[in-house]
């Protein structure tokens, strides 16, 4: 940790240790499976074993009549509520609405993908479920259809179709920024010289470690409904299952998301089995619960990535870069869950000129439907696989061109002078100082010693390379006047309310959900900082509809940056109240108030009131002039920000390579970010640290491999490889290079995607270089995961 | 999965060719076979018994033999359902001819496994299959042409992941498949 923040104790920059964590790791946190009630039932969904067929038939007597059984639900029960939706509407190049098939909840005339849902057992027990799940298994007929697995055979294909209404198989075709095609078309011509890569960005399991789970209840008393459910998002479940999937009002249904076991991602969205378990709570009158197997989470919940991808680069024989241009197919499996058709857009395209000053870009994406799990964002979601591309190709350049990679990257850096910037995909970048992480970055790896740690590796007979990667990303998501008009369904915004209770203590309620990333510590310190109190007098309260005002879940490295600025918006309300109280009780002009460190002091007097004191007094208001003073000290506020943020830093990656095997060592890691202001750095280095072993698992290890029929051969964690603590190296983080965020008073830009964007293009690069200095020169590049069999094949290829 | 493989039979293909449309022949020689039922003009129904790795599972299923060339050859397809286990299905082409006093049975296995076998099973599903046809053919041959003598030695298993007949590989072949159970149903949990 730099040195500058380790003084801190408390407040603002302080490392904080969680105060979440005593529960975690005591075995006391509540997750959605430790919460059991009166009555309840289980739910055992039947999910398909074939990628793709036609239901002929589901026969449920058997089932039906086995002993414990309640009920027995098909995509028959569902075929008249509405589908989950795509939360983003993506237009065509020749403008056409993107091709929208309909997701039901349980599947109804085919089933597309394996693992996908087309029964559902209620069961006095699990194992009566499980038992009678089986028997319906047995009992269906299923008529297998060739699986469409390929993406760019799928696309190719008018005959053999995912959905039947859509013959292409493709969702959209877009184009980005189509008005400038022409224009980068032209560069491409006369351009000096032109590098070309095509990659594949693997597909990722998402494989957090508490499995999706979700309980339904029922009120007939009142006709409530409650879903206690594994979600990121918890509003925007009750949006979805209410106004669009079920006719609940919205009023009727409260979402409780408890503590949550990781999501990355993946439990962002709505599922089909959250609908389910409402739907049969209403029917039996008992809660109805259900938790995934580890098997169903590989075959159910949302994959990532999954892009193969051709990028090129134009440029001059200096290493000035002129255009970059992609043609990229992206994998959204056999239904759009409700990120899907974002994350390959305006999640990638709008973030390919990367921190530099290129003039010309043009993205062109191809969505495709096959009969695979549903993909959609994974920790970075689009911007990663922006950055590996980008990163990539500009290492391929320098080697084609004969450049110093840390030069060129440096003559290309947009400068700190030119900010604002307008980028040719359509970003405004607020601010930023590339230039000073690239310098961190070396400074911290001693690049200048890597010469003879690369020939203590070679006495070894190891292969030492070093690869750079600098990444940008826009987070904070986002701004709705903007996401609007690229067409997002919903707002972008975040709320929190600040709840002075009359004792002096303080519930914060924050539309943001924390599944791990410490959020009870860190909004706490924030908020003790600004009033002046202890951060153990402030409880953060998140998770629930019911208590929250609203909010927009957490994602795309936004909590901090849209709902901790919601909180300090309500926090100044409180400030502004409080001085309207205490100029009240000190008889005083409110214009004369001042604030500090928890006091309200009447400017140039001594006279003041503890923050206390003026909350009692809100309870208490026995003399009040209450045509102009309320009492209460609660507010809310809603913040939407003015523009994305843009965290951005330099990654370097130190690996050997092992010619005689191909394995790839990781010997180090050194991460420059700038992530604008840093309220607590622990937790900073922590989702680093994560971020990282997340990007080093997709760069080494992480495959999801469907064969040929549809099936998925790496459905367990015996054949997918989940990084290991030995897998990644000590990180040498920092974060001391701030350029804080113009447009939020926090001054914050998001830390939580940024080590899963920056580190599969460093550990590539290192791969590639390792392999070149060895003497392997005829080796371009090496798809993801670079596992010890591609490189020993590349090797002796 | 595809496998080919072929095995000399201490009996004339006049005799082979009888035994291998004999419901009660296959039902001795299929591994596992707890029942089998039918004709060859309407097929079989089976029901076999089988631990794939971690995976166990009684599979019931249909035989069908068809592009039937009297004495010569034949098409052997199946389809299995596992139930939670998933399912299973193949065919092998199957032919004979003369070889020597006996028969040279020549055998081309193509398997595909779906559901929970593909998911926990697929590394070892080559393995599996080539032990499987290898048993068939095996049971086939001992059941038809006796046992074959002490000298006659067994053609060499064409691909790597084939079990060695050794003790070694044996040993090893049995210990990849108790450790893979395990960690299944620990991970399942």
């Amino acid at each position: 940790m730099p040195k500058d923040f380790e003084a801190k104790t408390t407040g603002i920059g302080a490392p904080m240790k969680r105060r979440e964590d005593i529960r975690f790791l005591t075995g006391r946190g509540v997750y959605t499976d430790d919460i059991k009630l009166a009555g309840q039932t289980y739910a055992v969904i039947v999910r398909s074993q074939v990628a793709h067929g036609r239901i002929k038939a589901i026969r449920t007597e058997a089932a039906a009549a086995m002993e414990g059984v309640l009920a027995i639900f098909t995509g028959e029960d569902f075929k008249d509520v509405g589908g989950n939706p795509a939360g983003w509407l993506i237009k065509s190049r020749n403008g056409e609405p993107m091709r929208e098939p309909k997701r039901p909840v349980l599947a109804h005339g085919k089933v597309r993908h394996v693992g996908d849902a087309y029964a559902a057992v209620i069961a006095e027990t699990y194992e009566q479920g499980r038992a009678a799940a089986q028997q319906l298994a047995d009992d269906t007929d299923i008529e297998e259809l060739p699986a469409i697995i390929d993406m760019k055979a799928a696309a190719a294909d008018a005959t053999n179709r995912v959905h039947d209404e859509i013959p292409d198989n493709l969702c959209y075709d877009w184009g980005w920024i189509e008005d400038n095609r022409a224009a980068v078309e032209e560069v491409f011509a006369r351009a000096p010289h032109v590098t070309t890569l095509e990659l594949v960005n693997n597909r990722l399991i998402p494989n957090a470690m508490e499995p999706r789970a979700s309980i339904g209840e029922y009120f007939p008393g009142t006709g409530d409904y409650k879903l206690t459910t594994t979600s990121q998002n918890p509003h925007l479940t009750r949006l979805l299952v209410a106004a669009f999937v079920l006719g609940i009002p919205e009023n009727k249904l409260t979402v409780v998301a408890p503590d949550v076991g990781g999501g990355f991602g993946s439990k962002i969205y709505h599922y089909g089995e959250e609908a389910l378990v409402l739907a049969a709570a209403k029917r039996l009158g008992r809660p109805v619960r259900w938790t995934a197997e580890r098997s169903e989470s590989f075959l159910s919940d949302a994959h990532g990535r999954d892009h193969v991808t051709k990028i090129e680069l134009a440029c001059e024989k200096d290493g000035t870069f002129l255009a970059f241009r992609t043609e990229t197919f992206a994998n959204v499996g056999a239904y759009l869950s409700n990120f899907a058709t974002v994350t390959p857009t305006f999640l990638h395209g709008t973030l390919m000129a990367g921190p530099y000053k290129v003039p010309h870009v043009y993205v062109n994406v191809k969505t495709v439907f096959t009969n695979t799990a549903p993909v959609d964002a994974y920790r970075g979601a689009g911007r990663p696989e922006a950055t590996f591309s980008l990163e990539r190709v500009v290492d391929q350049m320098c080697r084609e061109l004969g450049l110093d990679a840390f030069e060129v990257r440096r003559k290309n850096f947009l400068t700190p002078d030119m900010f604002p910037y307008t980028t040719p995909v359509g970003l405004v970048y607020d601010t930023g100082n590339y230039q000073a992480t690239l310098d961190k970055v070396i400074e911290m790896a001693d690049v200048a010693g890597f010469e003879s740690r690369r020939a203590a590796s070679a006495a070894k007979g190891l292969l030492r390379g070093l690869g750079l990667s600098t990444w940008i990303e826009a987070c904070g998501i986002a701004p709705s006047h903007l996401v609007g008009i690229l067409g997002a369904r919903v707002g972008l915004y975040d709320a929190a309310t600040v709840r002075v209770n009359a004792t002096g203590n303080i519930s914060i309620m924050v539309g943001a959900h924390s599944h791990g990333q410490g959020h009870e510590t860190v909004f706490a310190q924030v908020a003790a900082d600004r009033l002046g109190v202890p951060e153990s007098s402030i409880e953060i309260v998140h998770g629930d509809t019911s208590k929250i005002p609203f909010g927009m879940g957490s994602y795309g490295s936004r909590s901090l940056a849209v709902c901790g600025v919601a909180m300090t918006k309500a926090i100044d309300k409180i400030i502004a109240k409080g001085k309207k109280i205490a100029a009240h009780m000190l008889e005083a002009s409110e214009a004369d108030i001042t604030f500090e460190a928890g006091k309200f002091a009447v400017a140039g007097t001594d006279k003041a009131k503890t923050f206390g004191e003026i909350a009692f007094s809100a309870y208490v208001p026995h003399n009040y002039p209450l045509e102009t003073l309320e009492p209460g000290l609660e507010e809310t506020a809603f913040y939407d920000p003015a523009n994305f943020t843009y965290p951005a830093g330099a990654y370097l990656c130190e690996a050997e390579v092992d010619p005689e095997t191909g394995k790839v060592t990781i010997e180090a890691f050194h991460c420059a970010d700038d992530f604008g202001n840093v309220m607590n750095p622990m937790i900073v280095e922590g989702q680093v640290h994560g971020g990282v072993g997340q990007g080093i698992g997709q760069a080494l290890l992480e495959s999801t491999t469907y064969d040929e029929t549809g099936q998925l051969l790496t459905g367990s964690y015996m054949d997918y490889a989940m990084p290991r603590a030995s897998d990644v190296p000590f990180y040498n983080v920092d974060y001391s290079c701030q350029t804080p965020c113009t447009h939020n008073p926090l001054g914050v830009k998001g830390c939580g995607e940024a080590g899963a964007i920056g580190s599969p293009p460093a550990v590539v690069n290192a791969v590639i270089d390792a392999l070149h200095r060895g003497g392997h020169t005829h080796i371009k590049h090496i798809d993801m995961p670079v596992s010890p069999q591609r490189v020993w094949a590349a090797i002796n290829g | 999965m595809e496998l080919s493989d072929s095995r000399h039979i201490a009996a004339r293909p006049d005799i082979v060719w009888p035994a291998i449309l004999d419901p009660e022949v296959l039902a001795a020689c299929i591994p596992g076979c707890e029942s089998l039922t039918g004709s060859v003009e309407a097929g079989y129904e089976a029901v076999v018994v089988q631990k794939v790795g971690p995976v166990s599972a009684r599979f019931t299923g249909v035989v069908t033999l068809s592009d039937i060339i009297p004495g010569q050859s034949l098409t052997i397809t199946g389809e299995g359902k596992g139930g939670a286990a998933g399912f299973a299905k193949g065919g092998a082409k199957v032919s004979l001819s003369p070889d020597g006093e006996g028969t040279l049975l020549t055998y081309e296995v193509k398997a595909n496994v779906g559901g929970k076998l593909a998911q926990l099973g697929s590394r070892i599903i080559d393995g599996f299959t080539k032990k499987l046809a290898d048993q068939f053919f095996e049971n086939f041959a001992a059941k038809v042409g006796g046992p074959p003598p002490e000298t006659d030695s067994e053609p060499e298993p064409e691909t790597e992941e084939a079990p060695k007949k050794g003790w070694f590989g044996r040993l090893w072949g049995k210990k990849d498949a108790e450790t893979a159970a395990e960690t299944a149903e620990g991970g399942d949990a």
